[in-house]
């Protein structure tokens, strides 16, 4: 039996972390008063496959633990023990408890048992204290299974088949004679004549005499293998019945009394628990944080459909393959409709392809927003206030690293509008609305984007706190008049943070600017609108996938480069009349109502350029950042999706590029990044900053 | 390019992937850059290629050439030969670009190098290379790892770095400037 079991360790921790999730979200959905049967099963059904599992791989702290669990749940199941919120609570934790023994497995270190134990003293207290009498027998049976006797007699009679199923009783027996001293006692009775013997059946049976102190999971464990498939008796030695009864009784006692002093502190102390629990917390958020970033990209689980549909379409590619081959072989130029057709069929099957290879990184939304019922949960515990948590657009679907990424900003801002948002049930009473307070996340699809929105009932933002805070930043200066946009957008700024105290959710200034940055470095951004005791919306809009962009190639002298498309607002031929120069060496283009900077590509990017004045040229406004600008370039050349690739893998991130693609031909065009490009012209809202101020000073 | 110099590279290719099999032996590829000859440990080398008109890179380090499509990944383009302060930087049917694996703290990168011509392939034991002699702190001598000498000429034994890539005004100040 020397199967290397690791080897199947990663995919347990993915079914239990899976699980976990489904205990979790039922757990979180379940009414205590209306308990529905379907969740607990589903519940159960959860919790029993983490401790088969966790038992085939020898991980018996997890299987110890989770047959606890298991037990209430079967009793809450059979209506023989009422479920109540305190209990929901208990569940959640050792669904906690579990995801952390299960994360230190996977870290390849030692579980630490300390809150197991502690958890588990409360379910047996519950189990005892629930004076269902299955509950105590199970307790018993658990503690008579991990006493240890003095030694065991077995009797093992394997069917006749038994050999043939790549069962051997004397490996068995070495593993036995492991455990302790044995005497094995062969039964020959039922031994057919020597001539009708089949030499590849089995016709013996064993009296076996273990000595030694095994437990009986050990022995237990040796033919766990054949217990389906033969007749075994394993008996106590030496022990009466009425003695093993004394002997349970005892047990039963002592962990009776165990879990009183293990509780007993905890029930002592219900205050100084409670403000204990949060520093607890604060420092278990970053190891956790750090642990769950561990199993990003490891794997994935795709529906055997798309696969289906992924292998038809490989097929159609391969007959269209042979077909273009066999045209190849023998060509003369009347069969060109025929190439033309071959070809068409080709590009139609890569689209396809490429469409259903796209699809399997799809994932529904609803795997990064699962986690929020939890913390919303928690959060609104910890700061006493009561919140429903609305989630819509579940179903949205979502590129796989896009949502790995986007889970951390999206818990920061949910935070945020948690702690920062939402009033105290007091004060929304006082504000006349209801005291419980809403968030809702949403999600759908718009263009080539998706959209996240994070939507809270609360207060709004604090447009004067905001701006007072500004200026004390010197982010903006006292004499600068800001419209409400402007003002809500200073949140984003590095270094903000308008919290009076800094607590353990937010409020240390490194939040929003972070958002955006991540929101960012994934094609993205996000907005905020917000009124005044109506409350606020942050709006995230993403590309779908990373891999692919939607690009408009312009040229530039030699150099192709790519635009994204969703960046793009209008492309126009300038006219003269149109553009304005600025002191300080900007020109600006009038676009209707609004001052457009212009951004010179050639000169930037240092290259030669066919038009080289403005007044001549193409101008292509962009949008980065909410910053219009308008980039100067030679010619619109065709539209087109490309596959991004990385320039940092072998050489490094370029100012103003966001990555590199190649084209039909085999060269390579580089992918411009809109906010990088404004941020290297100078042309940003900063710099019409210091323009206006060195102004100033000059004329000082 | 000349069917000679095709012919040539084919074989260096060959002489590339033996070396690959027999991994015990200290092969070097050597190459001419402002007729000086060059070796580099071979186990490093990725392939060779003639020499093709690139993408430019905005704002990049003067040595930095550009990128290149090397069968869908994006590698830069290095000219060695100005890394070097050599002046005479022709692009002709016999200038080539050897593509090496360069070691990182991350992931190795896959960097072009521009050098005038490939020459041969030596075996070098380490006995046979001398260390380099106390040059002077310029931007060429961090690649120099030693002198190989065979019974009639010498190579200067490189060991490429990610320094390759890097902007010379903002790692090593202004030598290069100055040169």
């Amino acid at each position: 039996m020397s199967v290397d079991l690791s080897q199947f360790h990663q995919v347990f921790f993915e079914e239990s972390y899976e699980g976990l999730d489904v205990m979790e979200s039922a757990l979180l959905n379940i009414d205590c008063s209306n308990i529905d049967s379907e969740a607990i099963n589903e519940i159960f059904r959860a919790a029993h496959s983490i401790k088969g599992g966790s038992g085939t791989f020898g991980f018996n702290e997890i299987a110890e633990f989770t047959h606890v669990v298991e037990t209430l749940l079967d009793l809450i199941r059979s209506d023989q023990f009422v479920m109540e919120p305190d209990h929901v609570d208990l569940f959640l934790k050792s669904v906690d408890c579990i995801r952390t023994m299960i994360n230190e497995l996977e870290a390849g270190g030692e579980t630490d048992t300390t809150l197991a134990d502690e958890l588990r003293a409360q379910f047996n207290t519950l189990l005892d204290g629930g004076g269902v009498s299955e509950s105590t027998e199970s307790v018993e049976g658990s503690s008579e299974s991990s006493e240890a006797a003095q030694g065991w007699s077995i009797y093992f009679k394997p069917d006749a088949d038994v050999l043939r199923t790549g069962n051997d009783p004397v490996r068995m027996f070495r593993e036995l004679s492991e455990l302790g001293e044995i005497d094995v006692d062969c039964v020959t009775e039922s031994m057919p004549d020597l001539g009708s013997i089949d030499p590849e059946s089995c016709y013996l049976a064993w009296n076996i005499i273990l000595k030694g102190n095994v437990e009986k999971t050990q022995v237990d464990e040796v033919f766990e293998w054949v217990i389906d498939e033969s007749d075994i008796r394993i008996e106590e030695l030496g022990a009466s019945h009425s003695e093993q009864d004394n002997q349970s009784e005892t047990v039963e006692t002592e962990t009776v009394a165990e879990t009183a002093e293990v509780l007993s502190p905890i029930a002592a102390e219900p205050v100084a628990t409670k403000p204990s629990t949060e520093p607890a917390a604060s420092a278990k958020a970053p190891a956790a944080a750090k642990k769950e970033s561990k199993p990003e990209s490891v794997s994935i689980r795709v529906g055997t459909d798309k696969i289906d549909s992924l292998i038809n379409m490989v097929g159609e590619l391969v007959i269209t393959q042979s077909m273009l081959n066999e045209l190849g072989k023998d060509f003369s130029v009347d069969m060109m409709p025929k190439l033309m057709e071959g070809l068409e069929q080709l590009s139609l099957h890569t689209r396809e392809l490429q469409e259903s290879v796209m699809r399997i990184r799809m994932l529904p939304i609803s795997f990064a927003f699962s986690r929020f019922p939890r913390l919303v949960h928690d959060i609104g515990k910890s700061l006493d206030k009561k919140v429903e948590l609305i989630l819509l657009g579940e179903q949205t679907e979502l590129d796989k690293t896009v949502m790995e990424r986007i889970g951390d900003p999206l818990v920061h801002l949910v935070r945020n509008s948690l702690d920062h948002g939402l009033e105290s049930p007091e004060a929304r009473v006082a504000a006349g609305k209801d005291e419980t307070g809403k968030i809702t996340l949403n999600a759908f699809h718009q263009g080539g984007n998706i959209v996240i929105q994070i939507i809270d009932d609360g207060a709004g933002l604090n447009e004067e706190k905001i701006l007072s805070k500004a200026i004390e930043n010197g982010l903006v200066s006292p004499h600068d008049h800001l419209e409400p946009e402007q003002i809500h957008d200073l949140i984003f700024q590095p270094g903000f943070s308008t919290a009076a105290e800094v607590t353990d959710l937010s409020g240390r200034g490194v939040g929003m600017d972070v958002v955006r940055r991540n929101i960012q470095d994934l094609n993205g951004s996000v907005e905020v609108e917000s009124k005044p005791g109506e409350g606020s919306m942050f709006s995230i809009r993403l590309p779908l996938t990373l891999a692919i962009l939607d690009g408009q190639l312009i040229r530039v002298g030699q150099q192709v480069y790519i635009f994204p498309l969703v960046s793009i607002v209008e492309s126009i031929e300038s006219q003269d009349q149109m553009i304005h120069r600025v002191s300080g060496g900007c020109d600006v283009l009038r676009l209707r109502n609004e001052y457009v900077p212009i951004i010179r590509l050639w000169d930037i990017f240092n290259v030669q350029a066919d038009h080289e004045k403005v007044d001549d040229g193409l101008l292509v406004i962009v949008e980065g950042d909410n910053i219009k600008v308008a980039v100067l370039v030679d010619d619109l050349l065709a539209q087109q999706q490309v596959v991004i690739k990385s320039l940092q893998e072998n050489y490094r991130s370029v100012p103003g590029v966001s990555g590199a693609t190649i084209l039909g031909d085999g060269t390579v065009s580089l992918i411009l990044d809109i906010s990088g490009l404004i941020k290297l012209a100078g042309v940003g809202r900063d710099s019409y900053k210091k323009i206006t101020e060195s102004d100033d000073n000059e004329a000082a | 390019m000349s069917e000679q110099q095709d012919s040539k590279i084919d074989q260096i290719n060959e002489e590339v992937v033996e070396a690959k099999i027999e991994e015990d032996t200290d092969q070097y590829l050597t190459f001419f850059m402002g007729g000086e000859e060059f070796g580099i440990n071979i186990l490093s080398v990725q392939e060779i290629r003639g020499w093709e008109e690139i993408t430019s890179i905005p704002n990049s380090p003067k040595q930095v050439l550009g990128v290149m499509n090397l069968r869908g990944t994006v590698s830069p383009i290095v000219d060695l030969r100005y890394s070097f302060g050599i002046k005479d930087l022709s692009y002709t049917e016999e200038t080539v670009v050897i593509i090496v694996s360069v070691e990182t703290d991350s992931n190795p990168k896959i960097i072009g190098i521009v050098v005038d011509a490939v020459s041969d392939v030596y075996n070098f034991a380490q006995s046979q290379i001398q260390p380099s002699p106390e040059l002077s702190q310029t931007n060429q001598a961090q690649y120099v790892k030693g002198l190989g000498s065979t019974d009639e000429k010498m190579v200067i034994i490189l060991e490429l770095s990610e320094q390759l890539i890097a902007d010379p005004e903002q790692s090593t100040g202004r030598q290069l400037l100055a040169s």
